[in-house]
């Protein structure tokens, strides 16, 4: 493979486009802070004046040290230093525990986030396009009929809602999970470790946080599979290959299923976004100790610099997620590699 | 004059269109059900609030209550009544629903006809900027938002939230122009010298209708989604009483964990999801119209 046709591929070009996202993404994130009105960082330095009588100066040198910027200089420097800061990994310090790196507490809790939530996706979208595959197969029978309205109904359940339920039902009600005692990433009293008591621990506490993404996402995988798959089935190779007398196994599986997957990638990217974003609500819900929680915690604190921070990582996550299934997407449809666009 | 009858008739392509919308909307049981719910939804947000009285303070010794005649709901942990509060609730909601179903709407369909009548430098930047907002977790921002800018009513979320909900439709509506700019019909009214503004609007747009109508309704959705949730977690507090807030006293006064508030946390959750269903049927039914093949069995 020459240096020509490297630059050309497709996983070259994406992952030259998830870079350049990333760079805007920082960008977003800089302005977002410094171009607003009410400067966070004003209003930090006149808390500070005003709660602890600092003179200005000071106030403004702690609240500067903190933020890693420097505001006498000119914008476009502060802005270049963001970049090369953020390139190496300083997203700051935090206002109210002061002196935490952002980049630290990001650390504690993103992997919990990315943990939960991936495995939820996974989890949703195969069983989504098992489930949705069937439902074509079966159109307009009764399991269709009522799988269908069960999706459409759950689809209609925002998701934090579904989380509030299990808590109202399950847990106050019929007393049969105790929530109270599931909050955190895993029990105090359990040591981290590569222990099967940890990871069981950890995977109770996990559990409804990856339940509720599961159940309020699978719906429409499986509605979407549903509709491709009948697309493809109309399709004129799919009757040539019955024609051909191949088994009906290989035709689902390498003509149909593989075909129908396709369009559903689209829709990844979205449903990646949506359901990492959903995590600010769900962690909430079920007080699960990770980035989405911790993001709250910021803003009810007005902790700009996590805020910031932890807006960032998440965007750039999202963006690395993407372009995993980009690459899935390429692996799966030759057209797409070979294109090289 | 050749323009203020094409565009009559062009309105009139528009009412033929919801005619026939109409019509496939009260055969499908489904869908009449959504329909209804709406329309009961928005009787309860007009006409609701005269009718009940705003939830004054309550009677301390009437604390979750269950429901009776007095309390069609039950009352809440200050003796409140549950469904004067959700009745009050409706406006603000369906507010920022509708509100911010048009807005995108609006921005959705003029970014998509542009960026695909135009093509060029004015195609790359809104697809790029709508490629870049689509990978943007949405949620995360608002919230951060919220600590930034004080949401004093609902059309200012409505703004934000259509500010960053456009993207899917613009793609939508660009690929249908790009597909249907080279078509023979568009052909003969440029040759005829219709303004680029009256082919899109009065040749191209009416052909998509259905395809908007059905953004508009997801739209909607997300909005009540979005806005239910930022209250929920105490994050916009002055857009005025709404079911959210009434799911964010629940949780801080922790009556989530107490038995006997079933009434006051369900009535709320079965307002939002009730309304999302209605929507959802609605928009199910709008794509049946739109995809043949979903309406062939076996």
């Amino acid at each position: 493979m020459g240096v020509t046709s490297i630059l050309r591929s497709y996983i070259f070009l994406r992952g030259v486009r998830a870079i350049v996202t990333v760079f805007v993404a920082i960008t977003f994130t800089f302005f977002l802070i410094r171009l607003m009105p009410g400067n966070p960082i004003d209003v930090y330095i006149a808390t500070l004046m005003g709660a602890s009588g600092m003179s200005y100066q000071d106030a403004k040198n702690l609240a500067l040290a903190l933020f890693s910027i420097n505001l006498d200089e000119p914008l476009w420097l502060q802005y270049l230093k963001y970049i090369w800061n953020v390139l190496h990994g300083d997203l700051g310090k935090s206002i109210v525990s002061v002196g935490t790196p952002v980049i630290k507490i990001i650390a504690t809790f993103l992997p919990w986030t990315v943990f939960t939530v991936s495995t939820a996706l996974i989890i949703s979208f195969s069983l989504g396009i098992l489930i949705g595959m069937v439902m074509a197969y079966r159109r307009g029978g009764k399991l269709d009929t009522v799988l269908t309205l069960t999706f459409s109904i759950l689809s209609a359940i925002p998701n934090f809602i579904v989380g509030l339920l299990f808590i109202v039902f399950l847990g106050v009600q019929w007393k049969l999970v105790p929530f109270s005692m599931l909050r955190g990433a895993y029990s105090p009293y359990v040591e981290p470790g590569f222990t099967l008591e940890f990871i069981i621990d950890v995977l109770k506490h996990a559990f409804f946080p990856i339940l509720t993404y599961v159940l309020t996402t699978i719906g429409s995988w499986a509605l979407l599979m549903k509709s491709s798959t009948i697309a493809t089935l109309g399709e004129d190779f799919v009757l040539l290959a019955r024609a051909r007398g191949l088994p009906e196994r290989r035709i689902t599986i390498n003509y149909v299923g593989r075909n129908a997957i396709l369009p559903l990638f689209t829709n990844l990217a979205i449903s990646i976004g949506f359901i990492f974003g959903g995590s600010v609500l769900i962690e909430s819900v079920f007080v699960y100790r990770g980035i989405g929680l911790r993001l709250l915690q910021a803003i009810y604190q007005r902790d700009y610099t996590v805020m910031q921070g932890i807006f960032l990582i998440i965007t750039i996550a999202v963006i690395l997620a993407n372009y995993i299934a980009d690459i899935l997407y390429g692996v799966l449809d030759p057209r797409i590699r070979v294109g090289g666009r | 004059m050749a323009f203020v009858r094409t565009r009559r008739r062009t309105l009139r392509r528009y009412a033929e269109g919801l005619k026939e919308v109409f019509k496939i909307i009260v055969s499908d049981k489904a869908g009449l059900v959504g329909f209804v719910i709406i329309i009961i939804y928005i009787l309860m947000g007009t006409i609701g609030p005269m009718v009940v009285p705003y939830p004054a303070a309550g009677n301390p010794n009437e604390v979750y209550l269950p429901p009776s005649w007095e309390h069609p709901l039950g009352t809440d942990f200050e003796g409140k009544d549950v469904f004067a509060q959700i009745v009050h609730g409706t406006p603000v909601v369906l507010t920022v629903a509708f509100l911010t179903g048009f807005l995108t709407t609006l921005i959705g369909v003029f970014l998509g006809a542009l960026a695909g009548f135009k093509g060029g430098i004015a195609d790359t930047i809104i697809m790029g900027t709508a490629d870049f907002i689509l990978t943007i977790p949405q949620f995360p921002l608002f919230a951060v938002l919220s600590a930034l800018v004080k949401f004093k009513d609902v059309s200012m979320l409505s703004v934000l939230l259509a500010s960053v909900s456009w993207p899917t439709l613009a793609r939508a509506v660009r690929s249908q122009i790009l597909s249907m700019k080279e078509r023979e019909f568009v052909e003969a009214a440029r040759l005829l010298g219709f303004s680029t503004f009256d082919i899109i609007f009065t040749e191209m747009i009416p052909n998509i209708m259905p395809y908007i109508a059905v953004s508009f309704m997801f739209n909607s959705i997300y909005a009540i989604y979005a806005q239910v949730g930022l209250a929920y977690l105490g994050l916009v507090p002055f857009i005025g009483e709404n079911w959210g807030l009434m799911l964010n006293r629940a949780w801080v006064l922790g009556a989530f964990f107490y038995e006997g508030s079933i009434w006051y946390i369900m009535s709320p959750i079965i307002a939002i999801v009730g309304l999302q269903i209605g929507f959802l049927l609605f928009a199910r039914v709008l794509e049946v119209i739109f995809n043949p093949r979903l309406r062939v069995g076996g």
